[in-house]
């Protein structure tokens, strides 16, 4: 995946049945032989149609991507939130080694003591106290780990 | 979530990375796969539905930039909820139009008191203020303090991505 880019499309780039897409297209896809026909007769609209507009909707960049969204724990990998107090006149020298580690999937600069918050995705649980260590190891700072003990997910809408 | 969950044989593993970076768009995406892989359309379909049945898969669906969408404000409220009310408040927060991700994260005492992340997205910093008070209001008196956390630069950005082993 590339960074999206940082663009705001124009307001009337989107008519109602793409958002009605967007919309609907962020819970289920059907696993059967013609799956965009199913979805697109579920929008009123052909599956040739379907697949006509989520081709655009990703080149202008309004999704990243469609697919399957695959959870790395479940893969016997894991993922964990975690977050560093890093001082100021050290911040990019810090985020240079913090963003060397490959299992380094995000990494985001916040408002708040804690300003550094990044997310470990590691092929095994291990990997993700080893990483942390290392990191810790190499900057001298703390890093806290914030793993995920319940997830409350429904999506993101848009006004349709 | 499942912790325990067997790693994925070769062919459910060919059929991730063929898959990862999006599905085709065609009629017919999985038989596309499939031919691609050497394997029949229905052993893709069933694998890929035995994996959405273990957890492996989410759900197939799309992934919209929040950015482009014209939602350029985004913080990571954070809250300090009663553990015994937080399972029932979570997915009511979860539940909200304007909340992508929500998760039950320990505390950090004593320099975090924050148990429930829920990332809210906005046109505008007022925005997002205006639905932290709606949070805020739902939540009520089981919150006992809250903050959030504005990103102000992204500093890495990649996908998750199975190597190539």
């Amino acid at each position: 995946m590339t960074r999206p880019a940082r663009t705001v499309l124009p307001p009337d780039t989107l008519d109602a049945t793409d958002r009605a897409i967007l919309n609907a297209l962020q819970d289920a896809f059907s696993l059967t032989p013609r799956p965009f026909d199913d979805a697109g007769a579920a929008l009123g609209i052909t599956g040739a149609d379907l697949i006509a507009r989520l081709a655009r909707l990703r080149d202008i960049g309004a999704i990243t991507r469609f697919g399957p969204f695959f959870d790395a724990a479940a893969m016997g990998g894991a993922f964990c939130l975690c977050a560093m107090a890093v001082p100021p006149d050290r911040f990019d020298a810090v985020m240079t080694q913090v963003n060397a580690h490959p299992e380094v999937a995000h990494n985001y600069e916040r408002t708040h003591a804690l300003n550094m918050w990044f997310v470990l995705a590691t092929a095994t649980p291990d990997g993700i106290d080893r990483t942390a260590r290392a990191i810790e190891h190499e900057t001298g700072l703390r890093v806290m780990l914030f793993p995920k003990l319940e997830e409350y997910f429904i999506g993101f809408r848009v006004q349709a | 979530m499942t912790l325990d969950a067997a790693p994925l044989d070769p062919t459910d593993r060919r059929i991730v990375q063929a898959t990862q970076a999006g599905l085709p768009l065609v009629p017919e995406p999985y038989a596309k796969i499939a031919a691609t892989l050497g394997l029949s359309e229905a052993q893709v379909i069933a694998r890929l539905a035995a994996m959405q049945q273990r957890g492996v898969i989410r759900r197939i669906a799309v992934a919209p930039n929040h950015y482009a969408l014209g939602m350029t404000a985004n913080g990571m409220s954070v809250w300090d909820v009663a553990d015994d009310r937080i399972s029932d408040l979570g997915a009511r927060i979860g539940a909200l139009p304007f909340v992508t991700h929500c998760y039950w994260r320990p505390r950090a005492l004593p320099q975090w008191s924050y148990n429930l992340f829920a990332m809210l997205h906005g046109e505008s910093r007022a925005e997002v203020e205006a639905k932290r008070a709606e949070v805020s209001a739902i939540l009520g008196d089981a919150c006992r303090d809250h903050d959030i956390l504005y990103s102000t630069r992204i500093l890495k950005k990649t996908g998750l991505r199975l190597r190539d082993d």
